[in-house]
Parts: structure tokens; sequence; C-alpha cells
């Protein structure tokens, strides 16, 4: 069968309802989740499958996502394929869980439905919360579209699971952006999802595995703990490989390719902004708009932000003039948002280094417009004209 | 119900050479609660002496399945692998035959304080395992601070003796109530001193399918200021003198398990304790007094309850 034949096409889903669907054709083992807006309607699909008996996962509905994520570890330690979803306050709340859940490497499958963190108050989009949790050891990837935040959803299982891995993986969507806009894509077939993620093969101990005690998280003193933590690193730096083939495998029966990013007509371009998730469609009608107008600009859309492919970006920009990178997340550093601070890194090595600028936008679910990034191209080309960079550091969509 | 030639010959499934301190009261508990059942059984404990005292990689006390993951969640740990189990049973991954239980142990901080709501969601949803709360009455592991659990008048380093406050001020959280208060089939206070006792109870709520609760006083040689060889005496004049009554709710129905022939003076239970040296000053006998007359008001309720519906 080809892959045409077995993918379902023009299915009109939003975000939040295509990563339920993908759930529900993975039919993981157990879900603990509590509903945060805007990833509610994740658990609250889910959880007509469960009543409906489209799915025979075991549901818990816990009481808080620190809960949730602490059920996801039990029941992943336990040896059952498992998966939950959050945003935001739900994800800050999880934070002491998270760092257990990669320590203890335990294969859990997150969806991470972005929004603002408070105070203020915002249920809106940005990518506040899973920066928070860049350094807590998960793989984190980030869609595009309603078609992006599906695939993703079932790749993750796969890199996941991987023996050589171990690791839980983060699968991001832009909240109300993505999560709530119906997109036509394509979904597979149930088999087709059955055959791609395989039956669980356990890679760890099980807890139930009675006849073969296993403590888990046990107490490591300095003799012992960053051994433990340095194996963690050493996981991450295979996610990429692991990552790669995943995708290859993935776009043998999907027919879609994925990669550690996505350029888009980047080959001859001068100017660069390089930005994550729905932004990234916006852009590129700007880059669009800009190349009619005659003007070399482009567009670089990392999708794994943890591991950060530095060596595959700086070869991405190695000829680009000038870049900016738009982080929908500020580091509060006062030097530039989390993503800028990691490509200016990766760039060091370069002999010749693009001039780079940081640009935070979109907080709490500001608009981000085509013509906020035809403003960014232009200072771009600006910048490359005279070689100056006024602002490294600045906000754009801001009222001031 | 086992007797002790029964218990004791049943294999050791919490080794020695754990670094609890000597005369804690948790390491009889645990062992007589994973004496208590047949089946296989699985433990997950909350951050706390229990855990860091047994679990030092790469050595472990625990000969079954362990985890611990943090401290204010071994109740919502407890609940993954627990439906871990029945989903993995249900997909033919476990042998529908294959019966394992599931034990989760707390501290009193853990459990009254930081863990008390993972405790009441887990016990909300029904989830088959036992929760046990080994209370000894403060935040031991990190330096006897006041925990929800601490006795009235107590001296902590939370709660200190100073030259204007006596130590702590409030009366102990009746977690037990709130435990009974989720409908669970089956909960009750426990003592090591009374082993008997203590197996009975846990043997009942294992066998229990749904959530059951145990509240098990466990004193505390480093925190209560006492001698380690004193520890099960300690607990003793604990339940004779009604400040730590051994009671259980099954079903429903309340029944005071232990009666004093004599009821004794709390007094008595206090002067055995470093802790409570301060309230034996003459301008501190009101508190003795406060004490008394809270114990007794709760020792007639639970009188009143006797053999009732609650």
């Amino acid at each position: 069968m080809t892959a045409e034949k077995k993918a379902k096409c023009s299915t009109g889903l939003t975000g939040n309802i295509a990563v339920a669907y993908a759930m529900k054709q993975i039919n993981p083992d157990v879900v603990a989740a509590y509903p945060i807006t805007p990833s509610t309607t994740v658990v609250e699909e889910f959880s007509s499958y469960v009543a409906d008996g489209a799915v025979t996962t075991e549901l818990i509905t816990v009481e808080s996502e620190h809960s949730a994520m602490s059920a996801c570890i039990g029941a992943a330690a336990a040896g059952a394929r498992v998966m939950t979803a959050t945003s935001s306050q739900g994800l800050a709340l999880m934070w002491e869980m998270l760092y257990i859940a990669s320590g203890m490497r335990l294969p859990i499958v997150m969806t991470c439905v972005n929004r603002a963190l408070s105070a203020p108050l915002n249920i809106h989009c940005d990518h506040s919360d899973s920066m928070g949790a860049r350094d807590s050891g998960w793989i984190q990837l980030y869609s595009e579209t309603v078609q992006e935040a599906y695939d993703n959803v079932v790749q993750a299982v796969r890199i996941a699971e991987h023996g050589n891995l171990l690791l839980p993986v983060m699968v991001c969507l832009d909240g109300f952006i993505t999560s709530h806009s119906i997109e036509n894509l394509c979904v597979f077939d149930d088999d087709t999802v059955k055959g791609f993620i395989g039956e669980y093969k356990l890679n760890q101990p099980s807890l139930l595995d009675v006849e073969h005690p296993t403590s888990y998280g046990a107490v490591a003193l300095p003799d012992s703990y960053i051994e433990s933590r340095r194996q963690l690193a050493e996981a991450m730096i295979n996610a990429k490989d692991v990552i790669t083939d995943v995708a290859k495998e993935y776009e043998k029966v999907s027919g879609r390719h994925y990669g550690l990013m996505e350029r888009y007509m980047m080959d001859d371009a001068d100017a660069a902004i390089v930005i994550m998730s729905s932004a990234a469609g916006t852009t590129k009608v700007a880059v669009d708009e800009m190349r009619k107008r005659g003007l070399k600009v482009g567009l670089l859309k990392p999708r794994v932000f943890r591991p950060f492919p530095y060596i595959e970006i700086a070869d991405a920009l190695k000829n680009i003039k000038s870049v900016a990178v738009l982080d929908r997340a500020d580091s509060y550093s006062s030097f530039g948002g989390p993503l800028f601070t990691e490509i200016r890194s990766s760039l060091y090595e370069l002999d010749k280094r693009p001039k780079i600028i940081s640009r935070i936008f979109g907080l709490g679910g500001r608009e981000y417009g085509v013509q906020d990034a035809v403003k960014i191209f232009e200072e771009l080309l600006k910048i490359k004209e005279t070689g100056k960079v006024d602002k490294l550091y600045n906000y754009i969509t801001v009222r001031e | 119900m086992a007797t002790l030639k029964e218990l004791t010959g049943k294999k050791e499934l919490f080794a020695g050479g754990h670094r609890l301190c000597s005369g804690c009261g948790i390491p009889p508990i645990v062992r007589l609660i994973l004496r208590s059942t047949e089946h296989p059984i699985v433990a997950s404990t909350a951050t706390g002496c229990l855990e860091v005292g047994t679990s030092i990689y790469p050595y472990t006390s625990w000969r079954i399945p362990w985890i611990h993951s943090a401290f204010e969640n071994t109740a919502a740990t407890i609940s993954g692998i627990e439906t871990a189990y029945r989903a993995l049973k249900k997909r033919g991954r476990l042998p529908a035959d294959k019966e394992i239980k599931f034990v989760a142990f707390g501290g009193d901080g853990g459990t009254y304080d930081i863990g008390l709501q993972a405790l009441s969601g887990a016990l909300e949803r029904r989830h088959s395992f036992l929760y046990v709360c080994y209370d000894n009455g403060a935040y031991m592991n990190t330096g006897i601070q006041r925990s929800s659990s601490t006795p009235f008048g107590a001296n902590t380093t939370t709660s200190p003796v100073g030259e204007v406050i006596p130590g702590k001020q409030e009366f102990r959280k009746d977690l037990t109530k709130i435990v009974i208060a989720h409908n669970v089939p089956y909960a009750a206070q426990a003592s090591p001193h009374n082993w008997k006792d203590l197996n009975n109870k846990a043997q009942k709520a294992l066998a229990i399918n749904g959530p059951t609760f145990l509240n098990i006083i466990s004193p505390c040689p480093l925190g209560w200021y006492t001698k380690p060889e004193e520890s099960i005496e300690i607990a003793k004049v604990a339940v004779d003198t009604c400040f730590w009554p051994l009671y259980e709710v099954e079903n429903s129905i309340l029944k005071v398990n232990y009666k004093p022939k004599e009821k004794r003076a709390i007094e008595d239970w206090l002067k055995m304790q470093g802790r409570f040296k301060h309230l034996f000053l003459p301008n501190n006998k009101w508190m003795i007094d406060k004490f008394q007359e809270y114990i007794n008001k709760e020792w007639e309720r639970l009188l009143m309850l006797d053999g009732k519906q609650v």
C-alpha cells in the first residue's frame, strides 16, 4: 500500500483533537492527566475515547498536575506505556517531577500546549512553560501546524522508547493558535500507527517484575550522583541521531519529511529569521513577500530544541549575513531569549559569524503578524548593509 | 491471624544493615507490614527517614520492588503503579491470576502536610493500596521541625521553647479522622508495641480491594529525646495514656481495639521525653492540664463512637 492510500487526508481537526486522536491510535496503557487550559480538550477528548471503549487505556484522573506526572512515573516504572498532556502552570507544577522522570529514564510522552506563565494570569500562547523545563532532561519537539503536532506525537513514542535513549519526550504546540484552530491534515489508519510504534518493548526494569525486585529512586551521594546525570547527558547526545532516524522511517510511511529543523528559502539568503512553532508559518508568508520584492531572506525553524542541534544550526546559518532569533519567551538574562543564546553560542565556532539579534515577541498571545516579520527582515537587511547592530536584545509586538 | 512463630518464620523482605537510627520505630513497622500478606508486594516511599535510611546507592534494604519519586507524592506514585498493574493484566501482559499488593509509606510530614493532597486524591479514586503513615510527630529527617502532627507543647526547632512561647501551641491534626471522611473501606491506628494488633490490621488492610490506611505511632529517639531502648515502652505508654488510641474503622463501623483498664495520665508519657521537659516547669503546668483535657475529650468521643457507624 502506498503512503497516500494508508493516510486519510483532508481531515479537519483542531490541534488538540489531532493530539488526542494520535493518542487514541497509540492506545497507551496508562494516561494520567489533569485538565488545564489550553490543553484541556486533549484530556476531554481522550476521556470520551475511554468512556466509549475506543481505547483500552486506564485513565487516572488525578487531582493535580504534580500527581499526573507522579502517576505517570509510577506507571512507567511499572512497565506501562504512558502519556499525558499539560500547559503552563500545570507544567510548572510538574517541574519537580520532570527531572525525576528523566533521571529514572522513563519513556513518558507528554504534549505541552504552550501557554504563558503567571503573573499576570494569562491563558494564551507563549513558550515560557516549556522553556522553563528546557534543562529537565526531556526531549523537546516543537510543532508548527496541526499536522506536525499529530506527526510529532506518533514519532515521540518511538523516540522515547528507543533502547539507547529511554528519555521522556515533550511535544509542544502553540496554545489556541494551533490547539484550537481547525486545519486539514492527513491522519493514518490505526494499523499504520500501531505498526509504526510497535508493541511496547520494555527496556528498563519493571516494578511489577516481583521475581526480580528493583529499587527506583534511591539516594545517590556525591560518589554516584554525577555518574547518573552523566548517563542522562550521554542519552541526550545520542538523541539527535535517534530523532533523525525515526523521522526517516516516518517519512517512508507518511511521505512527510521531518528533520532537526526546517529551512525555508535559506540557500541563497542574506538575512534569516529563526523562529519556532506556529509563528514560523506567519514568517514564511513574510519571506514570500520579501522574495517577491527581490530580497534574499529565509527562515530557519528548529523542530528539536532538546537536544539542541548546534552543529546543524551553525551549518544552516554559516552563509547568512544577518540573523534575528525570535523567542516567544524571555529568559530574563537581560541578554536575550533562550533560543537566541543557544543559537548565538552555536555560531561561535564559525570562522565568519553572522550578525545576530534577539527579539522577544508574542508573549501572552500578543499577535505576531506578517508585517512584524517584514519589519525584522528590513532591520536585518539594514544590519547587513551597515554591519552594525543597534540593539542586540529587544521586544517587538509591544505597545510603547 | 498469624502467630508470632508463623510471622518470624517468613522471609525477611526488609533487610538489616539500613541506616535508620537505633531505637527508630520505623523498621519494626515496615518489617511487620511486609510480612502481613502472602502475596508479592510493591512499595512506594515518600522522601523521608525511611527512604533515605534504606536506599543509599548502590545498596538497598528492599527485597521487594520499591520506588521513591519525591516527597509529596507517594500516594500518586502508587496510584500509577497500581493502575499499570490493572492495565497490563487487562492487556494480557501480566497473568490474570497474578496477585500483587501495593503499599505506600510516608512519614507525618509527607502525609499530614505536603503529601495530603496526593493522599486524598488517591483515596478518592479508590486505588487498591495500603497507605502507611509512620508518625513520629515532626520532620525528623531534616532536623526536628514541627509538623501538623507534632503534639501540643513539643519543643522542636521550628516551635522552640523561647522566652515568650513555650513550644508548639497547637494540637495535632487528626489525620485518621480526615482519612475516615473519605469513606475508605478500612482505616486504623496502630502501634509497634502491639505487634499482634498491628499485624492483624495490616493483614485486613492488604486483603481489601480498595484504599486502606494505617496511622502508626513511630517513636523517634532523636526527636523525642528518649533512650533508644525505651522506644517500644514509650509507644505503649502513648497508647495507655490514650494519646494514641488503637482503633479501626471497617466498613464505616468504628471499633476501639484497646481500652486501658486504667487510663494513665498524659504526664506519664510526657515525662519520658526530653521534648516536653519544659512543661514540667511550674509556670507551664497549664499546658499539661490543657493537654490532659484535650485527650480526655477525644477519648470520650472515641468511646462514644465505639461500635457505631461513622
